[in-house]
């Protein structure tokens, strides 16, 4: 465990009074389909610091989801602990989005009205209606604001998805794989976008990812995450400074060692985590 | 083939599926891209109305009867001058008309080749019935009266038919309406709350699928006045389609859904009215139109075993009296009522879900 605090990101505004997302000793316990019980997190910990970007990595099945869900309030530990600042995170809020790889837009509304839906069911469209339209130009989306979801490309929809999570302006975005169903250059293009829209919101970040590029170009840390029951390995500082080089020595070399604690790197390596 | 559409951007998106107004430069692609379907040859298309109106009324004009008809307030008059003649000669000007506008008016020359060819479909078995009924006596008189002999008697009783369609159909939509409120009432009830569910299902189960009609004499008894027992019939008929398809979409929200909105800060309001119900529409328009058909059958049931007056008791006073031809101009506008009233229920759909344009294929 390497939980030291590295050097806070330099470009951010409005963090210091955001709250410190803590995940204390949380067990999830699901039923299996055979009648029994599955530990699918064992004693997890983590905790991230005020807008924060911080990367989980971890095989499938380990918990990751779950452990958004729980993030988000929409499930409850077995056992464990979760507080956003000193409040117990016990009901979804607005201050916790989160956002799926599947982007979930509402077919039944434009994208102008999915990105207001935060507005609308918080009460509040009078007073922010503006805001909509800001995040609709923030995602360079205004083209295409009175369009349904399904007349989108995937890239786009997940950036009006992303547009939606923001309007709320949550203290912690949740993101699972967000840009896991995109293609190589889409991805690499909204990576950027995200970043971009960390570093001017100061929003805490909490990234599921598969691709370990990814990961290692947008987080603060990463939280590598062994296979179930799942609990976070290694914690690994990125202080590469941004804009970060996916070409630089530091970058590959960053990237060879993560395959390497996978045991990933290739070649005739003990497979023994 | 039209109807299957491949919209990406902004643009296309209000394309309207009926659209009457194309650009010049649009014809190009005209039969592809308006919609219409075109039934493959234009100017069969075009001229085909004109050519079935004229056999048709050649047929009707010339050829002798075979049935043994009895005699109508028709019989002093030329048969060039009887309503089904009459009629036809009307419908031959429109055709000329449809034609003319096809040679002169590109703009509506996909709506043309769509609607001619039903037209000359239409009157062609106008042309067949008269020829197997009246004319050759294939169907015996006085069960199966030609077309000439229904609109010239049935005009007779205009009156009667007019106020006895104007009575079902108050009858109807009043019922329908209710039907309407009280299912999707119940089915937002029952789909989300699950307490409500428990209780609620088996109750509708048993008592969901009794017929309408068997209650007539009973609900007849309850009051002198016809009109409230028999709204609450149809809309007791028309409730529980309604009610059980409004329940299942409500039952079926794709959960992500819900955990979206729960995480934009949704309460349990947003959630039922802007997130269950807008996902269940296209369920519950389903029951919408099951409920429709039910109407139907519920209306015309309900007034031909007791509730008076309407399209059902006319029905049955003129099989009773052996009026056949009566009969079947009472169906024949009971027939337009009841497409008419699904025509506008489908445009209500489409209009309602037209999110769903490009989504599936309707
Ligand atoms: N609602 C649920 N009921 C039962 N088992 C579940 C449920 N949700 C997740 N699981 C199980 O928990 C494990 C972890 O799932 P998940 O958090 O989705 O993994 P990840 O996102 O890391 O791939 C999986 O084995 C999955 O089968
Ligand atoms: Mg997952």
């Amino acid at each position: 465990m390497t939980a030291t605090p590295g050097e806070p990101s330099p470009v951010r505004g409005r963090i210091a009074d955001a709250a410190a997302l803590q995940v204390r000793d949380v067990c999830k316990v699901y039923p299996s389909p055979d009648g029994g019980e599955v530990l699918v997190l064992d004693r997890m910990s983590l905790s991230v610091r005020p807008g924060e970007m911080v990367s989980l990595l971890g095989p499938n099945g380990c918990g990751k989801s779950t452990l958004l869900r729980m993030i988000a309030g929409l499930d409850q530990p077995t056992s464990g602990d979760l507080r956003l600042g000193n409040q117990p995170i016990t009901a979804p809020s607005a201050e916790r989005g989160l956002m799926f790889q599947d982007p979930n837009l509402f077919p039944w509304l434009t994208v102008r009205r999915n990105i207001q839906a935060g507005l609308v069911a918080r009460g509040v469209l009078r007073e922010h209606r503006h805001e909509a339209e800001e995040f609709l130009r923030l995602v360079g989306l205004e083209a295409f604001a009175d369009v349904y979801p399904h007349q989108l490309s995937g890239g786009m929809a997940q950036r009006a998805a992303l547009a939606r999570a923001l309007v709320n302006r949550p203290a912690v975005l949740l993101l699972d794989e967000p840009l896991g169903a995109l293609d190589q250059f889409t991805r690499m293009r909204m990576q950027d976008e995200v970043v971009r829209l960390w570093q001017t919101r100061g929003t805490t970040m909490v990234l599921v990812t598969h691709d370990i590029d990814e990961a290692i170009y947008m987080s603060d840390r990463i939280a590598l995450m062994t296979p179930r029951p799942g609990r976070i390995d290694r914690l690994i500082d990125i202080t590469m400074p941004r804009p970060r080089q996916r070409t630089s020595p530091q970058f590959l070399e960053l990237r060879t060692a993560i395959l390497e604690m996978l045991n990933f790197a290739g070649g005739a390596k003990d497979g023994s985590a | 083939m039209a109807g299957k559409t491949h919209t990406t951007d902004a643009a296309t998106q209000n394309r309207e599926s009926h659209p009457v107004t194309l650009s010049a430069g649009q014809l190009a692609t005209a039969s592809n891209d308006t919609g219409y379907v075109d039934c493959g040859r234009p100017l069969v298309a075009v001229v085909a109305p004109m050519v079935a109106a004229v056999a048709a009324c050649l047929i009707h004009v010339f050829i002798p009867n075979g049935q043994n008809l009895e005699p109508t307030w028709m019989d002093p008059i030329s048969v060039w001058q009887q309503p089904y003649p009459i009629v036809l000669q009307g419908l031959f000007l429109v055709s000329l008309f449809l034609a003319l506008l096809h040679w002169q008016c590109l703009p509506a020359r996909p709506w043309v080749r769509y609607y001619a060819p039903l037209l000359a479909g239409a009157m062609f078995l106008f042309g067949v019935d008269d020829l197997l009924s009246q004319k050759l006596a294939w169907l015996p008189w006085p069960f199966f009266p030609g077309p000439g002999m229904v609109l010239g008697c049935s005009i007779e009783d205009c009156g009667i038919i007019f106020s006895s369609t104007w009575h079902s159909l108050l009858l109807l939509v009043s019922g329908y309406v209710v039907g309407v409120c009280m299912g999707v009432l119940t089915g937002v009830l029952i789909g989300w709350f699950p307490s409500i569910r428990y209780w609620g299902m088996p109750l509708l189960k048993v008592i969901g699928p009794l017929p309408a009609t068997a209650m007539v004499p009973a609900v007849m008894m309850l009051s002198n006045d016809s009109f409230i027992p028999a709204t609450a019939l149809i809309g007791f008929a028309v409730w529980f389609p309604v009610t059980m398809l409004t329940s299942s979409g409500m039952s079926n929200v794709r959960l992500s859904y819900l955990d979206v909105a729960r995480t934009l800060g949704a309460g349990e309001w947003y959630l039922i009215f802007r997130v269950a119900i807008p996902s269940a529409l296209p369920t519950i328009f389903i029951g919408l139109f099951m409920g429709l058909g039910v109407s139907f059958l519920t209306l015309i049931g309900a007034e031909a075993v007791g509730v008076p007056g309407g399209l059902g008791n006319y029905i049955k006073a003129q099989q009773s009296s052996m009026e056949y031809t009566k009969m079947y101009g009472a169906w024949l506008v009971t027939a337009v009522l009841f497409s008419g009233l699904i025509t506008c229920l489908f445009r209500t759909r489409d209009w309602v879900l037209n999110w769903q344009k490009g989504v599936i294929k309707w």
